[in-house]
């Protein structure tokens, strides 16, 4: 890769990942900088996620770039049967940097294979979303002042749940003890347990989803439950109730415990927990705009001396 | 004939040796024996073999197969044995190591891998302790005694 693309968060070493949270940490104390003045960021969002649009052009106009790009890829030429490294060379003669979201996987790795100027992996089909797991890992640093011996305990969908899977590779670095939650239609596939055990990390798997589970638990990481995962519409009314998180559930829980969730939610956190102040989800999608915005001088080379001598 | 009288019988090109005998079409799809013109190609089908019992054999003659030939040859044949004759001699006996990555010769499994949807080359990274290979783009790992070939 000749350029400084960010496709996944797999190769990050620790090192790595705490000086891009410490630049998330600048724009925390100060989000409105011109430091991207005159520069062009493209978004290319060939299946839509609005959410992560907005993130990330809201960071770009923050820090003074200008954005241009599509949400929709009907308007655009791959309906037409352009390829992807067509589109990626002739926005590359455009803009400084391409955040692009892709329905295919592996797609963000060959555009950065191919594109002269740095690419932002905003999503590859169920592959890889690194923007969503260093949001992540900036709200666990943010919630508990320390990323290293922290017990996690992730709940729901954890065989299809793309930002479960990258969580688990970016903590690798930290010494987690891991509980994984999930009804059994849906554990965490063997390849990630394979994955813990090669890197040495804790944990356990159960099935029961109660206050004695998230007891001990210093972040409490949810996700959903989604009906078109089933095969069996019957397993799936057996179960889909029991990863509601309800407020009466939080009465063992740890201080310092957060509730995480990747947005968006449906009815796996009850309406009561969100006044809770274990509830930290919010918040957590406000911290996606400083490592956006992080991640965005990276790649364009800016590093977190520049950021810190920015006044 | 013995297999020595076989193999020095060729002036220069490769012998491909120890074939198990339901391989040997494969083998000749994957090195496209009929696009060799230039070539006398001898092909030994059911031949006694110590070790294998029955073998096949294929003698090419002038003709040295590229890497990215060979390396096919890995996946289909791992066990075989591949000769490189110069004038009567053989200069180079092998097995077919299975090399560290392999460029455009699988195929991925993933229909939502991004090389199944645009032209490009595929590259897998060999996994020795799993005797699988790994995607470079989707990462999803295929054992490889299941592998398609890309082409």
């Amino acid at each position: 890769m000749a350029n400084n693309s960010l496709v996944s968060i797999a190769n990050l070493t620790g090192e790595q990942l705490k000086y891009l949270l410490a630049m998330g940490r600048e724009f925390e104390k100060r989000p409105n900088r011109k430091i991207l003045d005159g520069k062009l960021v493209a978004t290319l969002f060939f299946e839509p996620s609005t959410r992560t649009r907005l993130s990330f052009e809201t960071a770009a106009n923050r820090l003074g770039a200008r954005v241009i790009g599509f949400t929709d890829p009907k308007v655009t030429s791959s309906t037409k049967g352009e390829t992807l490294k067509d589109t990626i060379m002739m926005v590359s003669n455009y803009a400084d940097v391409i955040v692009m979201r892709h329905y295919l996987e592996g797609a963000a790795l060959w555009a950065s294979e191919v594109s002269p100027v740095p690419i932002v992996n905003a999503g590859d089909g169920s592959n890889q979303h690194p923007s969503q797991t260093l949001l992540d890992l900036y709200t666990i640093l943010q919630t508990q002042g320390r990323l290293d011996n922290l017990n996690i305990c992730i709940v729901g969908d954890l065989k299809y749940g793309r930002t479960v899977h990258s969580l688990i590779m970016a903590m690798r670095h930290f010494n987690p003890k891991f509980k994984f939650v999930s009804p059994k239609e849906l554990p965490l596939p063997e390849e990630y347990k394979d994955y813990c055990r090669e890197h040495h990390i804790d944990f356990t798997e159960c099935e029961q989803f109660d206050e004695d589970i998230i007891a001990d638990a210093d972040i409490l990481y949810m996700t959903r439950v989604q009906r078109e995962r089933f095969t069996d519409l019957m397993e799936y009314e057996k179960v889909k109730d029991v990863y509601i998180l309800q407020r009466k559930m939080l009465g063992k829980a740890r201080e310092n415990m957060k509730i995480l969730h990747p947005l968006p939610r449906v009815n796996e956190i009850a309406q009561d927990v969100d006044d809770d102040p274990h509830a930290y989800y919010f918040q957590q999608a406000k911290n996606g705009l400083y490592m956006r915005e992080a991640i965005l001088c990276n790649v364009l080379g800016i590093t977190l001396d520049d950021i810190v001598a920015d006044k | 004939m013995s297999k020595q009288l076989q193999v020095a019988a060729l002036r220069n090109g490769t012998v491909i040796d120890h074939i198990p005998n339901e391989k040997l079409q494969e083998v000749e799809h994957l090195l496209q024996l009929d696009k060799l013109p230039d070539s006398s190609i001898m092909i030994g089908y059911n031949l006694d073999s110590e070790q294998m019992g029955h073998k096949s054999l294929i003698k090419v003659s002038n003709h040295y197969f590229s890497k990215e030939e060979l390396d096919t040859l890995c996946i289909a044949i791992p066990d075989a044995t591949l000769s490189i004759v110069k004038d009567y001699e053989v200069v180079e006996k092998r097995s077919f190591e299975m090399p560290t990555e392999l460029t455009d010769i699988v195929a991925c499994s993933n229909p939502m891998c991004i090389t199944n949807n645009e032209p490009m080359r595929t590259r897998f990274h060999y996994l020795s302790d799993k005797h699988a290979l790994k995607c470079h783009y989707c990462g999803k790992e295929v054992d490889v005694n299941h592998v398609k070939f890309a082409k």
